[in-house]
């Protein structure tokens, strides 16, 4: 793998690991789309992957969560084994895990209040309105879309979409935050939008982040550090700079 | 055999192991405590509620044509006298939960297989898994018992107005009052009369409710599932109604006969 390591991303590794990944493994029938990935994700870092289409980068944080098995190696999250761990453990990891999914994944039966509202009943098990109404209040202020609180996910836009769809992952206060494709199908306006409030979440909420993305604008504006996926591997890992100015052709080729 | 048709047998034998892995999973959650009463109530009103004009006035006509067909033969025996108990056995006992379950298969599985299907493709239930809330116990615990327990009284409605539907016919060509043909048709009925037949219609509303959530529940991650898990919860439920059907009759003829 090219390591193109600079100064400022060195700078974080000082910090507690949240994520360790080693010789992961994934096939789905006889495609490999996994082969061997390592990584680690020190606290409060911001972690890119790039890679093309259906180049196995949402397997991975799907991986992180527990949607999918892996075939072999090892994936600690908060030092936790997530291949041993049983339903209940599981469901406690999956809380301080936040994953917000490429179309919001917004409840769409319910307003987007009953969105903020159900994780904090179900999960969290609050029953005082007060407190409830302040969580979601607030939550919906730091993404902006306090306005729409009583809307249907119906008459949101692609952007508030995700927006609604980020504070419902927020209202939890994860510690670490999985985006997959946070900016697909956005207008660039919007997609800007999407990518600097990802940062202004991590500086606030001081949450740990992968995001999995293909927009190198999105990467520019959010990544502490950029890994480049491609077939099932890690080509080159560093800042964005450092990948961006990369002699590699495979990384290259993201730029162009 | 053929690999084809020796595949085919293979996953059909699979999708029946998956049932029954469903199945567990839904028992499971419903002991499990932290029941979604208001979900419940919920899915109570859109499956029941809503499914009230389309029964109630389905049956209304089914049980006046059954007297119009019925009236003819029977006079041709001398045996006019005999249409109320006719109607009231062949409603109550078979007409009413049959009809009343595959029009709840049509409209209700079908429903709950598209929402649920549509909620999958758009990775609202990921969406539930991955926070840590349990969309087993929301989706699938709400509905199946919301089916369950609106079935026997959608057709409890439907056998009523069945039979309104049928004094209606017989008043159309004679007169009878209200109360003597009700008196006929309960008369004419035992309770060995009316407890299959309510029993079957609780296993019609679960077989509906239980298809209607394993197509939606296991759909592929695609648009054409939607339709595709809609459509296989009409005919799987619909299937599955006339074989209970025919299980309870023969449980329940052995039993008191």
């Amino acid at each position: 793998m090219w390591d193109l390591t600079t100064k400022e991303t060195a700078s974080v590794q000082e910090h507690e690991n949240v994520l360790h990944i080693k010789g992961l493994k994934k096939s789905f029938g006889k495609k490999e789309v996994l082969r061997d990935i390592d990584l680690d994700v020190k606290r409060g870092e911001n972690v890119v992957v790039l890679g093309k289409s259906g180049s196995g980068k949402s397997v991975i944080i799907q991986c992180i969560v527990g949607m999918i098995s892996p075939d072999a190696g090892v994936l600690q999250v908060f030092g936790e084994e997530v291949s041993s761990l049983n339903e209940k453990e599981l469901k406690k990891l999956r809380t301080r895990i936040g994953f917000l999914f490429q179309s919001g994944a917004l409840y769409d039966s319910m307003t987007v209040r009953e969105n903020m509202e159900f994780p904090l009943m179900r999960i969290l098990k609050l029953r005082n309105q007060a407190e409830i109404d302040k969580r979601v209040e607030e939550v919906l202020k730091s993404v902006g879309l306090f306005e729409s609180i009583d809307k249907m996910p119906s008459d949101l836009s692609g952007g508030m979409r995700k927006r609604a769809g980020l504070a419902r992952t927020l209202v939890l206060n994860p510690e670490l935050m999985l985006y997959d494709e946070p900016t697909t199908g956005l207008d660039p306006i919007t997609s800007r939008e999407i990518s600097n409030l990802v940062l202004q979440i991590q500086k606030k909420y001081k949450t740990t982040a992968i995001i999995i993305t293909h927009d190198m604008e999105c990467a520019a504006i959010t990544a502490d550090r950029v890994l480049v996926l491609s077939d099932g591997e890690f080509i080159a890992e560093g800042s964005f700079e450092a990948i961006k100015n990369s002699k590699d052709k495979h990384v290259s080729s993201f730029f162009k | 055999m053929n690999d084809e048709a020796l595949s085919g047998w293979r996953s059909r034998l699979a999708e029946k192991g998956e049932q029954v892995a469903f199945l567990k999973d839904f028992l499971k959650n419903l002991f499990r405590g932290g029941f979604e009463w208001s979900e419940f109530i919920r899915q109570c009103y859109e499956i029941g509620y809503k499914s009230f004009t389309l029964v109630g006035t389905t049956a209304f006509i089914m049980g006046l044509v059954m007297a119009m067909q019925l009236r003819p033969t029977l006079i041709s025996f001398g045996a006019e006298s005999m249409l109320p108990k006719s109607l009231a056995v062949s409603i109550i006992k078979e007409i009413g939960p049959v009809i009343t379950a595959i029009i709840c298969a049509g409209k209700i599985a079908s429903g709950i297989g598209a929402e649920l299907g549509s909620m999958k493709v758009t990775e609202q239930i990921d969406a539930m898994e991955v926070s840590g809330a349990n969309p087993m116990q929301f989706l699938v615990v709400t509905r199946i018992l919301a089916t369950t327990a609106m079935v026997p009284l959608l057709t409890l409605l439907g056998d009523v107005l069945g039979l309104l539907g049928g004094f209606l016919a017989i008043n159309i060509n004679g007169s009878v009052s209200l109360l003597l043909y009700f008196n006929k048709c309960i008369a004419s009925l035992g309770f060995s009369d009316l407890l299959p037949a309510f029993i079957k219609t609780i296993f019609f509303g679960f077989v509906i409710g239980f298809i209607g959530c394993y197509k939606g529940y296991n759909s592929n991650k695609g648009t054409e599932s939607v339709g595709i898990a809609a459509n296989s919860a009409v005919v799987v439920a619909s299937l599955w109604i006339f074989v209970i059907d025919a299980i309870v009759v023969q449980v329940s003829n052995t039993l008191i006969y």
